[in-house]
């Protein structure tokens, strides 16, 4: 009983806890969402968790000017609706910057010289005059409008068109693909043979493979770029091209990849391999019909993290790609947005939006390949 | 024509460890060969070099009369059963099971034909769409020897195929291996454990090990009755042998020892002269001492320092002034002695063992 209750106990810390990560996790991202697809000048004013709610906007509108105004049982009156075509229902208004709260919808202000100013609740304006009214630029009326929700796609829209994020989407699916396949590719042979082929040194590259995972990238960019140089010009290409990038990355993908998987790999039981070979298959054979299947939860998990990694990646992308339309990719353009439309948060939100719904597709696309007891009735 | 000959075979780790002295060793075919011995002795070593799994350092091995060191397992002939099964986790059974013949290109056909016919023989044909995780432990057994089955080897090899099972479907899947040694009379099969159960019950031949050599090759009876060493009178039987130290007093046709416990006991063994005097090892087996009537001349006295009643038979330990160990005695049936009782043992002259300082039998036949 006391171990069923300790038991208990800590099954509930565990569901409290994942319960935690999970609202951690869900909730900023949901909000990012959320502003990503509300009105821009909703999402100025309030923040998305009112996103469903009406919404009180302070709003200046400058009326028509008084060239438009007309003679009416002698009054000369300017009409029109501050709120436009939108909806909403202005609550209060004012005349100045000063006092824009000064008279509730319907009762009429006294401006100076006469003039009278009068806004309904639906927006509806009369600013009327027992004289003619001088000037060219309108009057401006400041008023309080409550602003049912408004959701929109119309931000998107608008990155994926003028701001170029549509394009530079494409050159990060570009870099990212070929730099996530190749690597593992790769490095699943080498965890292959690395785990299961004898052959003279073998240790001595497993050790210079975990060395190399402590090797920062960093090091090597400068290097790296100039051997570029001298390979773009001898096949009279420039250095910056997505083969160089995807070279790159799969470089530095590499000693993580072949670690993992060789780990993985040589955690297969060993009877298994032993059986295929007395069936005659040979090392290929059997990575290509034993070990790669048994091994799709590392090959899955690897593969999540390098698509992860380089689609986040900036650093590189600015080394070994250049800044035009043509290669710049989604983090590039993102960070030039931020310089350029810091302010514009309907802007920001949509783009960092569509730069996590690739990284979202891949993992829940893969995850159900991260399964355990893929062994399960080989052994026992 | 599938002969195993394995001559002054010898394996040497990486390590320099010598794990296998100069095994030599005639298996003839049709032979159900039982490799035997104590846990870590070398009996899976010798295997997988027999298999080509495990490289062999020295010596040869021939089979079907051809030296086979350095040709690769799936060319020698040879199907293995391994101890953990190894079944391929991610194939059905059917799929399991034609592996091998998939990879040697064999027609479709012929290999619908073989897998089916194996399957019969093992009655696993309404599995063969299953994955293994689906089967249970005896008949994921079975799919491991019907994917040796279907590729017709010379020789069979078995890598303690049992130990994995709960002991009623390990007493029925031995009896499985040897009717399927009966419906295959021409395949030689070699098959490991550490339990002489098994070898006792499946052998035509048992191989004893021990610590990388072999002990002794014979029949099981003739390990039981003629063993040639100390070792392999223990290993045999059980409960174990009671081996008695003891020293010789007079050689001849007929031997005469004293044993540690003081009483002298003649045995039908022939001794040289040169013996006399000499330290020696008297063996009896349990199940042939027998409480003693009022005349006899016993062999052992002492007293029952512990029972265990078995049912069909009863063990007594019986604490022998002069000797460290107990005497164990076998009874047939439930017997009245009790604990603390003095019982004098005798046992048939023909039954008793007598090896050599060197734990060497002294039986030269
Ligand atoms: N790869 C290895 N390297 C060094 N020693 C080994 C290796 N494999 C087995 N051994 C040693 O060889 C001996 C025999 O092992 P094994 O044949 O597996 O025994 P068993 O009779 O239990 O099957 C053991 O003492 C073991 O420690
Ligand atoms: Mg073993």
């Amino acid at each position: 009983m006391v171990i069923s209750k300790k038991g208990s106990a800590l099954t509930a810390v565990v569901h409290l806890t994942v319960l935690f990560l999970v609202v951690m996790w869900t909730i900023p991202t949901a909000g990012l969402f959320i502003s990503s697809i509300r009105d821009k000048d909703q999402l100025s004013t309030s923040g998305w968790w009112t996103a469903l709610s009406t919404s009180e906007q302070r709003l200046v509108e400058r009326a028509a000017s008084p060239e438009s105004q007309t003679q009416e049982n002698g009054l000369w009156v300017i009409r029109g609706n501050v709120l436009g075509d939108s909806e909403g229902e202005v609550t209060r208004f004012g005349s100045s910057s000063l006092k824009p709260e000064d008279f509730a919808a319907g009762e009429t202000a006294e401006l100076r010289r006469g003039i009278r100013l009068q806004v309904m609740a639906n927006g509806d304006y009369e600013i009327s005059s027992e004289t003619e009214m001088q000037g060219r630029r309108g009057q401006r009326i400041f008023y309080t409008a409550e602003v049912p929700p408004r959701f929109t796609l119309d931000n998107y829209r608008e990155v994926l068109g003028a701001e170029g994020l549509g394009k530079s989407f494409i050159n990060s699916l570009t870099v990212t693909i070929p730099a996530t396949i190749i690597p593992i590719l790769i490095a699943a042979f080498a965890a292959y043979a690395l785990a299961w082929m004898k052959f003279p040194g073998r240790g001595l590259l497993i050790a210079a493979v975990v060395g190399l995972l402590v090797v920062p990238l960093q090091m090597s960019l400068i290097p790296l770029l100039k051997s570029y140089n001298v390979i773009g010009e001898f096949f009279g290409v420039g250095a910056k091209t997505y083969v160089g990038i995807w070279l790159a990355h799969t470089g530095f993908g590499l000693p993580l990849a072949i670690y993992l998987l060789r780990n993985y790999i040589a955690g297969l039981p060993g009877e298994i391999i032993e059986s295929a070979r007395v069936d005659g298959a040979s090392d290929f054979d059997i990575f290509r019909k034993i070990i790669l299947p048994l091994s799709f939860p590392a090959l899955a998990s690897f593969a999540i993290f390098q698509f992860l990694w380089v689609w986040n990646d900036l650093l590189i992308a600015m080394v070994f790609l250049g800044n035009n339309e043509d290669q710049l990719v989604m983090t590039g353009q993102l960070r030039e947005l931020l310089g350029s439309r810091g302010g514009n948060w309907e802007i920001l939100t949509a783009s960092a939006f569509i730069t996590i719904i690739i990284p979202l597709c891949v993992f829940f696309g893969l995850q159900r390949y991260l399964v355990r007891g893929l062994l399960a009735g080989s052994v026992k | 024509m599938a002969d195993v000959k394995l001559t002054n075979v010898k394996k040497v780790y990486a390590n320099q460890v010598e794990v296998m002295r100069d095994i030599n060793l005639d298996i003839k075919q049709g032979e159900f060969i039982v490799f035997v011995g104590p846990s870590g002795c070398g009996k899976s070593t010798l295997l997988r070099m027999i298999s080509g799994l495990e490289e062999i350092s020295g010596g040869t091995l021939e089979i079907d009369g051809q030296v086979v060191n350095d040709i690769p397992p799936s060319l020698r002939g040879i199907a293995m059963v391994f101890q953990s099964y190894a079944l391929y986790p991610h194939m059905t059974v059917y799929d399991n099971m034609a592996f091998s013949l998939q990879i040697a290109k064999v027609a479709k056909d012929d290999i619908d034909q073989q897998v089916r016919k194996a399957a019969e023989m093992l009655q696993l044909t309404p599995y063969l769409d299953r994955l293994p995780k689906a089967l249970s432990g005896g008949q994921r057994q079975r799919v491991a020897i019907g994917r040796a089955i279907v590729r017709r080897p010379k020789v069979f090899l078995f890598d303690e195929p049992l130990s994995n099972l709960d002991a009623a479907l390990r007493v029925a899947t031995r009896m499985e291996i040897a009717n399927l040694k009966e419906s295959m009379p021409d395949s030689t099969m070699i098959y490991v454990t550490h339990d002489q159960v098994e070898a006792m019950t499946l052998a035509d031949r048992i191989v004893l090990l021990s610590a990388g050599n072999i002990e002794q090759v014979g029949s099981p009876l003739a390990l039981y009755e003629r063993p040639e060493n100390v070792f392999v009178a223990k290993f045999i039987g059980a409960p174990a042998m009671n081996i008695i130290p003891c020293t010789v007093q007079s050689t001849g046709d007929h031997t005469e020892v004293s044993l540690s416990s003081g009483q002298a006991v003649t045995l039908p063994i022939k001794t040289a002269s040169s013996e006399q005097g000499k330290p020696a090892h008297f063996g009896v087996r349990p199940e042939h001492l027998d409480i003693a009537g009022d005349g006899d001349a016993a062999i052992l006295e002492g007293e029952v320092s512990f029972i265990e009643s078995l049912g069909e038979a009863t063990l007594l330990y019986i604490a022998v002034p002069g000797m460290d160990d107990m005497v164990i005695a076998k009874q047939i049936g439930t017997i009245p002695t009790q604990r603390g009782d003095k019982v004098r043992l005798v046992a048939n002259p023909e039954r008793l063992h007598l090896f050599d300082e060197n734990e060497q039998s002294y039986r030269t036949e």
